[in-house]
C-alpha cells in the first residue's frame, strides 16, 4: 500500500517536471518549428507550432536552412567558429595539463604564491582586460585575425586551477615507480597522469569548446569583417540585416544552438561533474 | 633553502610553467595593469595618450549615464530570488527517486547553456510586438500586449524573465543538487524517527545546511549580472532611452564606439572593485561558515 502510494507519487512528479521541461523548451521547439516553416505561411500564421507549407499541410520546408547557407556567409562562420573553437580547446588542456602538474607536482619557491595569483585573476571580469587586449592586438597588427580570436583564449586561470585540483587526487606513488622504471618528468604527466585525468580532461574540453563556440564580445571586438565572423558574431550580423525574415533568422539561430546541444548531451555527465566539483561555470 | 637547491627546482619547473604563464602574463596579468594605467589617461587608440590624472574619475562621479547603467544593471538582476527558489525546488525534485533524473536535467540545463546570441534572437521573435508568441496569446483573450523590448516599462522586466527561463535550471540548480547530495542521510533517518514530517525535516535541516551554497549562489549570481552585455546588445542595444544599457555596454559603448578607451578604463576598474569586494565578502563568511572547501 504505502509502496504503491510512493509510486504514484513519484509518476505525478515525474509528470509535472516532465510538463516543467517541456515549457522550458518550448522557446526552442517553436525556433526549430519556425525554421522549417514556409515564409509566407509564417507570414500568414505566425504562432503556428507546426511547420506547414505555404498552403498550410504539414511539410518540412528545408529551403530556409539552405537559404541561410546561400545568402549570408554562415559556412565561413563555421569554419572560423570550429577552427577557434578546436585550437583554444586544444591549446588550453595542453598549456593548463603542464601548468598544473607544476603545481600540484614540482616543489618551488613562490609556488604557492604563484598558484594564489593565479587563483585571483579568477574574478577580474572581462571588461577590465578586454580593452588593453584589443589595444595589444592593434599594436600586433593581429586583428581580424585568427591570432586574435585564438591566442588570448587560451590561456585562463581556469583551467589550470581545475586539472590541479584533479591531480592532486591521483595517488603519487604510481609516478614513483615510472621515476624508477628512469621516466621523465615530461614522460609522467603524459604516460601517467594524463590518461588516468581523462575525465577531468574531458570536462575542460566540453566547457572549453562550448565556452569558446558561444563566446561573442571578444570576437565582436577583434573582428571587423563577415569573413572573420564567428557564428555568434554572424548570427548577430544576420538578425541585423534579415530582422524581417524570421523564418531565415530562426533558420540561423538553429543551426548555432545545434552543435551545443548535440555536444552538452554527449558530454553532459562531464560537464555537470567538472560544474558541481569546481563550483565554477568554466571559461 | 640554500640559492642551488631553489635554482634547480625552478630550472625543472619552467619548461612546464612557461607556456601557460607567459600567455598569462601578456593577456591577463599585463591588461590588468595597463587597464589601471589608462584609466588615469585620455586614449584614442590612434593619438597619443595624455595624461588627465584622476579627472576619469571625476568625470564618472557626475556622469549621469554611468549611475543610470549601474542601476540598470542592478534592476535587471532582480530575478535572482526567483532564479533561486526556481532552481532549489527544481533541485529538490530531481534529488529525489524520480524516474528520468538525467533526461530531465539535461532538458532543463539547456537553455543556460546556449549560445546566447542564438537565445537572443529567438527571444527577440517571442517579444515581438505584433506576431510574437506572447502578445498572439494575450490578443486571444482580448489583451493588446506591449511591445516588450521598445517599451521603456517592459524592456527591463523582459530581460529579467528571459533572465530566470535561462537560469533556473543551469549552474544554480547544480549547485543546489550538489549541497543536497552532501547532506548525510542519517540526519533525515533521525529526524524521521522523532517524527519530523517533511516540511520540518526541509525547514530544519536542508534549509540551514544550504547557508553556505545559498551565499555562494546570491555572490556569483550578482557577479554574473553585472558582466550582462550579450542580451542588451543584440536585442535591444541599450535602449529604449537607454533603459536597458548595462554597465558592461556601458563601457563597450565608450571604448569601442566613442574611442573614449581611458574613461572606459575608469569604468571598468570601478566594476572590477564592486566585484572584488563582493569576492572578499563571499571568502569571509566562507570561513565564518567553515567547511564547504568547494565554494573557493
Amino acid at each position: 500500500m504505502e509502496n504503491s502510494r510512493q509510486k504514484l507519487g513519484q509518476l505525478v512528479l515525474f509528470l509535472l517536471l516532465l510538463i516543467g521541461g517541456l515549457t522550458m523548451l518550448l522557446p526552442f521547439v517553436w525556433a526549430v518549428a519556425t525554421s522549417f516553416k514556409h515564409p509566407q505561411w509564417m507570414t500568414s500564421h505566425p504562432t503556428d507550432l507546426l511547420p506547414r507549407d505555404a498552403e498550410g499541410h504539414l511539410s518540412l520546408y528545408w529551403r530556409n536552412h539552405v537559404a541561410v547557407w546561400e545568402r549570408t556567409p554562415m559556412a565561413q562562420h563555421y569554419i572560423v567558429s570550429l577552427t577557434v573553437a578546436i585550437a583554444v580547446t586544444a591549446g588550453r588542456i595542453l598549456t593548463s595539463a603542464l601548468a598544473a602538474y607544476a603545481f600540484a607536482r614540482l616543489k618551488f619557491r613562490g609556488r604557492d604564491a604563484l598558484f594564489l595569483l593565479y587563483l585571483a585573476t579568477l574574478m577580474i571580469p572581462g571588461e577590465v582586460t578586454m580593452i588593453p587586449n584589443f589595444i595589444l592586438m592593434s599594436k600586433f597588427g593581429w586583428m581580424n585575425s585568427y591570432a586574435a580570436l585564438i591566442l588570448p583564449g587560451i590561456f585562463t586561470a581556469f583551467g589550470t586551477f581545475m586539472l590541479r585540483q584533479f591531480f592532486l587526487t591521483i595517488p603519487a606513488d604510481l609516478e614513483e615507480a615510472a621515476m624508477i622504471d628512469g621516466c621523465s618528468r615530461l614522460g609522467i604527466l603524459l604516460r601517467v597522469i594524463m590518461p588516468l585525468s581523462a575525465p577531468a580532461l574531458a570536462t575542460l574540453g566540453f566547457l572549453s569548446f562550448i565556452g569558446s563556440w558561444n563566446d561573442f564580445l571578444w570576437p565582436l571586438i577583434v573582428t571587423n569583417t563577415k569573413d572573420m565572423f564567428t557564428l555568434p558574431v554572424g548570427l548577430a550580423q544576420l538578425q541585423g540585416d534579415y530582422a524581417r525574415e524570421t523564418t531565415l533568422t530562426m533558420a540561423g539561430a538553429v543551426q548555432v544552438l545545434v552543435p551545443v546541444f548535440i555536444l552538452f548531451v554527449i558530454g553532459q555527465k562531464r560537464i555537470v561533474e567538472g560544474i558541481a566539483t569546481t563550483g565554477m561555470g568554466g571559461t | 633553502m640554500p640559492r642551488r637547491n631553489a635554482l634547480k627546482e625552478w630550472s625543472a619547473a619552467a619548461p612546464f610553467l612557461a607556456p601557460n604563464f607567459l600567455g598569462f602574463l601578456l593577456f591577463t596579468l599585463m591588461p590588468v595593469g595597463v587597464s589601471m594605467v589608462l584609466s588615469f589617461y585620455q586614449y584614442d587608440n590612434i593619438t597619443p595618450a595624455k595624461f588627465v590624472g584622476t579627472a576619469n574619475y571625476h568625470r564618472l562621479i557626475v556622469d549621469p549615464k554611468f549611475w543610470a547603467s549601474l542601476a540598470n544593471t542592478l534592476i535587471m538582476m532582480l530575478g535572482l530570488p526567483l532564479t533561486m527558489f526556481g532552481a532549489l525546488l527544481l533541485a529538490l525534485a530531481l534529488n529525489s527517486k524520480v524516474y528520468g533524473r538525467i533526461a530531465l536535467r539535461t532538458i532543463y540545463y539547456l537553455p543556460s547553456i546556449s549560445p546566447l546570441i542564438a537565445v537572443a534572437v529567438v527571444w527577440m521573435w517571442i517579444y515581438n510586438a505584433d506576431q510574437g508568441i506572447f502578445n498572439s496569446a494575450l490578443a486571444r483573450i482580448g489583451i493588446r500586449g506591449p511591445n516588450w523590448l521598445g517599451d521603456i516599462s517592459w524592456a527591463k522586466p523582459a530581460f529579467i524573465f528571459m533572465g530566470i527561463w535561462s537560469g533556473i535550471g543551469g549552474f544554480t540548480m547544480l549547485l543546489y543538487l550538489a549541497a543536497l547530495q552532501d547532506i548525510p542521510r542519517s540526519y533525515y533517518e533521525a529526524a524521521h524517527l522523532d517524527g519530523a514530517g517533511a516540511w520540518q525535516r526541509f525547514w530544519y535541516i536542508t534549509w540551514p545546511l544550504l547557508g553556505p551554497v545559498n551565499f555562494f549562489i546570491i555572490v556569483m549570481g550578482i557577479i554574473g549580472g553585472f558582466q550582462a552585455f550579450d542580451w542588451q546588445y543584440v536585442m535591444t542595444g541599450g535602449g529604449p532611452a537607454g533603459s536597458t544599457t548595462t554597465i558592461g555596454l556601458y563601457i563597450y559603448n565608450n571604448a569601442f564606439s566613442y574611442s573614449k578607451m581611458g574613461y572606459a578604463s575608469a569604468v571598468a576598474w570601478v566594476l572590477f572593485i564592486i566585484i572584488f569586494a563582493l569576492t572578499l565578502l563571499q571568502w569571509r563568511m566562507r570561513q565564518r561558515f567553515g567547511g564547504a572547501a568547494q565554494y573557493e
